[in-house]
C-alpha cells in the first residue's frame, strides 16, 4: 500500500513537472543565453560569438562580459530613431484599433442575442487563416496600380493613384486589418455584460446620449479598453512582417532590425542585444496586461 | 430580448466585417485570374491551381509544414494540458509565479525575440538546426496557448462530478480519465486546433530556427512575396483558406452539437 500510494504521488507530481521542466529548459534557459551573448563580443567563427560558458574558468567568464554592444545601440543615432519610431507606430495604430473596433464591438453587443455567438464567430475566423496570407492580399489591394486605386478612378474620386503601399500608411492598414480581432473580442466582452437599463436611466434623466457614452459606456468598458490595448500595442511594437512586406525600406522598427542585424550582419551578440532591449521597452505593458488578466480571471470564477 | 439594431450600429456592422472579409476575398477571386498580372483581370482560369501542383518545391515545403504541426500541436496539447491541471487543480506549488510568468510571456514576447533566443539556445546545446529545432520551437509557443484555453475550461466546470467519483473511492487518475477528461475533451481538441494553425502559420520563428532541407510553407510563400505577387501563391492561400474555413465550420457544428448533447443529458 506504501509502495502504491508512492507511485501514485511520483505520478501526481509529474503533471506540474512536465510542462515546468520543458517551459525551463525552452524558455528560461534561452533567455538567460540571449541576455549572455547580448554581454559577448561578436566573433568571426561559427557560431560568430565567443563561447558560451567554460566551467573551468567562471571568473574569466564575467570578466569577459561587457556592455559593448549596449554602448553600440544608445551611441548609433539608428537605433533610438527605430525605437521611437516602434513606440510611434504601435500608438498610433493602437489609437485606430480603438477607434475602429470600438462601433464594432458596441454593434455586436447590442444586437439581438441569438445573432451574438455567430458575430463573435466572424470575427474570430480570420484570425485563423494565415496572417503571412492576409498581410500578401493587401499587397495587391494598396499598390499603386493595385485594387483600391483602380477602384477610386474608376468612381473618380482621384485622378492620380496614391501612393499607399510602402508608407506608414500601409503600415498602419495592416496592423490595425491584422490585430483587430484582438481589440473587439476583448471590448465585446466588457460591453457585452453592460446594463441597458443605466443608459435608459440616463435618458430618462435628461442625459444627452454623448454624455452618457463618455460617462457611463466608457467607464463599463474600461477593462476592455486597457486589456485591448496592450493586447494590440505589446505584439505591434516587435511587428516584423507587416513594416517588412508594407513598409518598404523608409520604415524603421525595432523587430525589423533585430532581423536584420542577425540575418544581414550576422552580427549575433548585437541582434541579443536589441533583444534585450526590446523586451525592456515591453515589460511594464506586459507586467501590466498579466495583472489586468489575472484579475479578469478571478473575477470570473 | 430582441430588439432590431439601430442604424449607426448596423453600419458600424457592415463596414467592420467588409473591412476584415473583403481583402480574403478579394485574394481569392484573383486566383482564379488568367493574367499573370496579379491585380489585372484577365479572365477566368484555374491554371496557377495547377501549376502549384506542379511546384515540387512549393509541395515538398507544405509537407514539412503538416508534418511539424502535426508534432508539434500533439506535443503542446500534452503539455498544455498538463499546465492547465498543475494550474487549476494543484493550488500553490513551489515556484508557481514563475511558472506562471512562464506559461503568459510566450504570449505576448515578439516573435522575432522567441525565434532568436532559441535559436542560440539550439547552437549552444550544438542541436542542428532544422525540423526538430522548429518542432521544439513551437511546442514551446503553443503550449501557452493549449494551457489558456484547457485552464480557462477547468476554471468553469462542475468539481462536484470530480469529488463524487473521489468518494466513491476512484482513484485520481481513473477519476481524471472518466470523469476529467471527457467533460474537457472540447476543450483539448480546441487547444490542439489552434496549436496546429499557430505552427502552420508561423514565419518568423520557423525563420530563425531552420535549416538545410526544412523550408516551411511561410518561408516558402515569404521568399517568393519578396521578389513580388505572384499568381501560384495565391492559389496556395486560396486553398489553405478553404481548408481552414472547413476546418472552423466543423469544429463549430461539432461543439455545438456536444453543447447541445450536455444541455439535454442534464448537465
Amino acid at each position: 500500500m506504501a509502495e502504491r500510494s508512492l507511485t501514485r504521488k511520483l505520478t501526481a507530481s509529474l503533471v506540474p513537472a512536465l510542462p515546468y521542466l520543458w517551459l525551463g529548459v525552452f524558455f528560461l534557459v534561452p533567455f538567460l543565453i540571449v541576455l549572455k551573448i547580448s554581454l559577448s563580443d561578436p566573433a568571426v567563427a561559427q557560431p560568430p560569438y565567443k563561447p558560451v560558458f567554460d566551467w573551468s574558468d567562471i571568473a574569466g567568464f564575467f570578466s569577459q562580459l561587457d556592455l559593448d554592444n549596449f554602448e553600440t545601440l544608445v551611441g548609433d543615432d539608428l537605433y533610438l530613431s527605430a525605437t521611437l519610431s516602434s513606440i510611434r507606430i504601435a500608438t498610433i495604430s493602437t489609437i485606430l484599433l480603438l477607434l475602429v473596433g470600438f462601433p464594432v464591438a458596441y454593434a455586436m453587443a447590442r444586437a439581438p442575442e441569438r445573432h451574438r455567438p455567430l458575430l463573435v464567430a466572424l470575427v474570430i475566423l480570420p484570425f485563423w487563416t494565415s496572417f503571412l496570407i492576409r498581410i500578401y492580399a493587401w499587397i495587391a489591394i494598396l499598390k499603386p496600380e493595385g485594387l483600391l486605386n483602380q477602384g477610386l478612378m474608376a468612381l473618380g474620386a482621384i485622378s492620380e493613384p496614391l501612393t499607399i503601399l510602402n508608407t506608414e500608411w500601409a503600415v498602419y492598414i495592416g496592423i490595425v486589418y491584422a490585430y483587430l480581432p484582438f481589440m473587439v473580442l476583448p471590448l465585446y466582452a466588457a460591453l457585452e455584460k453592460m446594463d441597458d437599463t443605466l443608459l435608459e436611466a440616463a435618458l430618462d434623466l435628461g442625459s444627452p446620449p454623448w454624455r452618457s457614452f463618455w460617462t457611463i459606456t466608457v467607464p463599463l468598458a474600461m477593462p476592455g479598453i486597457i486589456a485591448g490595448s496592450l493586447l494590440c500595442f505589446i505584439p505591434a511594437v516587435g511587428e516584423f512582417v507587416i513594416p517588412d512586406l508594407l513598409g518598404g525600406s523608409e520604415t524603421l522598427m525595432i523587430g525589423r532590425q533585430l532581423w536584420s542585424e542577425f540575418f544581414s550582419n550576422r552580427d549575433w551578440p548585437l541582434a541579443s542585444a536589441v533583444a534585450i532591449l526590446l523586451l525592456i521597452i515591453l515589460v511594464v505593458p506586459i507586467v501590466i496586461y498579466r495583472d489586468v488578466e489575472a484579475r479578469r480571471l478571478e473575477t470570473e470564477s | 430580448m430582441t430588439r432590431r439594431l439601430s442604424l449607426f450600429n448596423l453600419t458600424s456592422l457592415i463596414f467592420g466585417f467588409a473591412f476584415l472579409y473583403l481583402p480574403i476575398l478579394l485574394l481569392v477571386v484573383y486566383s482564379f485570374n488568367a493574367s499573370r498580372l496579379v491585380t489585372v483581370w484577365g479572365g477566368f482560369s484555374t491554371q496557377w491551381y495547377g501549376a502549384l501542383f506542379r511546384n515540387e518545391a512549393l509541395m515538398e515545403a507544405a509537407w514539412v509544414t503538416l508534418r511539424i504541426a502535426l508534432l508539434s500541436a500533439t506535443l503542446a496539447t500534452v503539455l498544455g494540458t498538463l499546465a492547465a491541471l498543475a494550474l487549476t487543480r494543484y493550488g500553490r506549488f513551489f515556484g508557481r509565479t514563475l511558472f506562471t510568468g512562464m506559461v503568459y510571456a510566450p504570449m505576448v514576447m515578439p516573435e522575432v525575440i522567441t525565434g532568436l533566443s532559441l535559436l542560440l539556445f539550439f547552437v549552444a546545446i550544438g542541436l542542428d538546426r532544422g525540423f526538430w529545432t522548429i518542432a521544439l520551437a513551437h511546442t514551446t509557443l503553443t503550449m501557452c496557448f493549449v494551457t489558456v484555453v484547457v485552464q480557462s475550461r477547468l476554471m468553469t466546470f462542475d468539481r462536484s462530478l470530480e469529488e463524487a467519483a473521489m468518494d466513491l473511492g476512484a482513484p485520481p487518475l481513473r477519476t481524471f480519465f472518466a470523469v476529467t477528461l471527457p467533460l474537457i475533451a472540447p476543450s483539448i481538441v480546441a487547444g490542439f486546433l489552434l496549436a496546429f494553425t499557430l505552427s502552420l502559420d508561423d514565419l518568423v520563428i520557423a525563420s530563425f530556427n531552420t535549416g538545410p532541407g526544412a523550408t516551411t510553407l511561410p518561408i516558402k510563400i515569404y521568399s517568393q512575396v519578396r521578389l513580388g505577387l505572384s499568381p501560384e501563391v495565391n492559389a496556395a492561400s486560396a486553398i489553405l483558406i478553404g481548408i481552414v474555413t472547413l476546418g472552423v465550420v466543423v469544429a463549430t457544428l461539432l461543439t455545438k452539437r456536444s453543447a447541445a448533447r450536455a444541455r439535454r443529458d442534464g448537465h
